[in-house]
C-alpha cells in the first residue's frame, strides 16, 4: 500500500518547485522592498508618495490578481514587442515560473517595505548622533550601528511576510507552473482520489510554514541576543 | 490601453463585485460567529478541547486557503458518504463551499487575534468584576468581551481586507466574482491590462472604504478616552472652581 498511489516522485519534485518560487521571490522581494522603503523614506515628496502608493496597491490588490495581470499582461506586452521588432509573428507567453516569481515578488516586496521602514524609524536618533559624534560616516553609521538594528526590528515582520509568500506559491498553480498544488491536481485527475491528494498538499505546505516559523523564531533570539529578556 | 472596453466591461465588473462583497459578508459573519466560541474555548476549555482548538487554528493559518478551498469543493466528493448524506446537494455547490471554506479560515485568524485581545485585557478588570461577584460568564459578557472586541479592532481591519483579497479565489472553483468576471471577459477580449486593472482599482476603493470605516469605529468606541469638547471642558473646570 502505496499513500502517494506512485506519486511521491512527482510530489517531491512539485516540492522544490514551490521552495524555488518561494526563495527566488524572497530575493528579488526584498529588493522592491527596500527600494520602497527607501523611496518611502525621501526627502523628495514625489519619491515619497510613489513609495506609499507601491504599498497600497500591492497590499490592496488580491495576490491571484496580480499574478493574472503579470502573466496575461506580460505575455501581451512580449508578443506586441516581438512583434514591433518583426522577430517573431506568434504569440509569446511568459513563462509561469518567471510571472509567479515576478509577480509574488511584488506583493512581498510591498510588505516589507511597510516592516523596513518601521524598523529604520525604530532606532533611537540618540544613536546616530552619538556615532556622528565619534565621526562615523554615514555608511560606516548605518553597517554597524543602523543595519544590526534593522535586522532586528525588521524579522518579526518579514517572518510573517516570508510564510504569507510560502502559502501565497500555491496561487502560481492557476497559471499552470507544475508546483505542489499543480501535481496533486493531476494526481487527482489520474486517481480520482482529491481529497488524499490535496491533503497531501496541505501537509507539505503545513510542514514549510510551520518548520519556517521556528526558523524565523530562533532568528529572531539569535538577533535580539544582546537584549534584556522579558520576564514572564 | 483602451479606455472603452474599460467602460464597456464596468457593468459586468460590478455585478461580480457584489457577488464578491456577498461572499465576504457571509464569511465575515459566519467565521464571527464561530471565532468567539473558539477563543473563548482556547483559553477556558478543558486541555483536550484547547488542544484541538489550537491544531485548528494553526493549521487554517498554516496552510494555503487555495488548498483549503480545493480539499473541501473537489476533496469531499471523494467519499460515497459524503454523496450519500443529506448535506450533498449544498456540498455540490460551488457557492456553499467557497462561503464555507472561507468562514472556517477567517474563524481560524479571528479566533486568535480574538485570543490575544482578552489576554490584553487588564488582569484588574476581570478581578474587579469577579470582585463584584459576577460570574464567569457574566464577566465575559460584559466587561471582557467588550473590552478584547475593542482592543482586537485594529488587528480585525488587516482580517477583513485580507479576506476582500482572499474571495478572489472563489473563481479557481467556477464563481463569477469580481477576478472570475474579469478573466472571463479576458479569455474572449484578451485585453488582460484593461479588465484587470480595473478589478484591481475596485478591489483597492473596497479596501480604502472598510478600512476607513473600521478606523472610524475603532475612533467611535474609544470616544471615552479622548478629553471632552472644549466647551464642556471649560463648563467642568468652572465647576470644579467653585466645588
Amino acid at each position: 500500500m502505496d499513500v502517494l498511489m506512485g506519486w511521491g516522485g512527482q510530489l517531491l519534485h512539485g516540492t522544490l518547485v514551490t521552495l524555488e518560487v518561494a526563495f527566488a521571490a524572497l530575493a528579488l522581494g526584498l529588493v522592491w522592498g527596500i527600494l520602497a522603503a527607501l523611496a518611502q523614506l525621501s526627502r523628495w515628496w514625489p519619491v515619497r508618495q510613489f513609495g506609499f502608493l507601491f504599498t497600497l496597491v500591492m497590499r490592496g490588490t488580491p495576490e491571484l490578481l496580480i499574478i493574472l495581470i503579470i502573466y496575461f499582461g506580460g505575455s501581451v506586452t512580449l508578443t506586441g514587442l516581438a512583434k514591433a521588432l518583426g522577430a517573431a509573428s506568434g504569440f509569446v507567453e511568459i513563462p509561469a515560473f518567471a510571472a509567479g516569481v515576478f509577480a509574488l515578488s511584488l506583493v512581498f516586496g510591498g510588505y516589507a517595505a511597510e516592516v523596513l521602514r518601521g524598523a529604520f524609524l525604530a532606532i533611537p536618533k540618540g544613536q546616530i548622533e552619538a556615532a556622528e559624534a565619534f565621526g562615523f560616516s554615514w555608511w560606516d553609521a548605518f553597517t554597524t550601528v543602523r543595519l544590526p538594528q534593522i535586522w532586528r526590528f525588521a524579522l518579526p515582520g518579514l517572518g510573517n511576510n516570508w510564510v504569507s509568500l510560502i502559502k501565497d506559491t500555491s496561487l502560481v498553480s492557476v497559471v499552470g507552473l507544475e508546483e505542489i498544488m499543480r501535481v496533486s491536481g493531476m494526481a487527482t485527475a489520474v486517481t480520482g482520489e482529491p481529497f488524499r491528494f490535496y491533503l497531501i498538499a496541505a501537509i507539505v505546505f503545513y510542514a514549510l510554514t510551520t518548520s519556517n516559523g521556528l526558523l524565523v523564531a530562533k532568528l529572531e533570539r539569535r538577533a535580539s541576543r544582546g537584549e534584556r529578556e522579558l520576564v514572564r | 490601453m483602451n479606455p472603452a472596453l474599460m467602460i464597456e466591461s464596468l457593468p459586468a465588473l460590478l455585478k461580480g463585485t457584489w457577488l464578491s462583497l456577498q461572499l465576504l459578508t457571509a464569511a465575515l459573519v459566519l467565521g464571527m460567529a464561530l471565532a468567539v466560541p473558539m477563543a473563548i474555548a482556547r483559553l477556558e476549555a478543558p486541555g483536550p478541547v484547547r488542544a484541538v482548538i489550537a491544531f485548528y487554528i494553526s493549521f487554517f493559518r498554516g496552510t494555503p486557503l487555495l488548498v483549503q478551498i480545493f480539499l473541501v469543493y473537489y476533496g469531499l466528493s471523494q467519499f460515497d458518504f459524503v454523496r450519500e448524506s443529506a448535506l450533498w446537494p449544498f456540498i455540490r455547490e460551488p457557492w456553499f463551499c467557497a462561503v464555507l471554506t472561507f468562514a472556517l479560515h477567517t474563524a481560524a485568524y479571528t479566533a486568535n487575534i480574538l485570543r490575544g485581545a482578552i489576554q490584553a485585557v487588564p488582569a484588574g478588570e476581570i478581578e474587579a468584576a469577579h470582585a463584584c461577584g459576577m460570574s464567569g460568564p457574566l464577566a465575559y459578557r460584559v466587561i471582557i468581551l467588550p473590552r478584547a472586541f475593542r482592543l482586537a479592532l485594529p488587528a480585525y481591519a488587516n482580517e477583513v481586507v485580507s479576506m476582500l483579497k482572499a474571495t478572489s479565489l472563489a473563481s479557481t472553483i467556477t464563481i463569477m466574482e469580481l477576478t472570475g468576471t474579469a478573466n472571463t471577459i479576458v479569455a474572449r477580449t484578451f485585453a488582460p491590462y484593461e479588465l484587470f486593472v480595473t478589478a484591481a482599482a475596485i478591489y483597492l476603493v473596497i479596501a480604502a472604504i472598510l478600512t476607513a470605516a473600521l478606523r472610524a469605529l475603532e475612533y467611535r468606541l474609544a470616544r471615552h478616552q479622548r478629553a471632552p469638547a472644549t466647551s464642556t471642558a471649560a463648563i467642568a473646570g468652572d465647576a470644579h472652581v467653585q466645588a
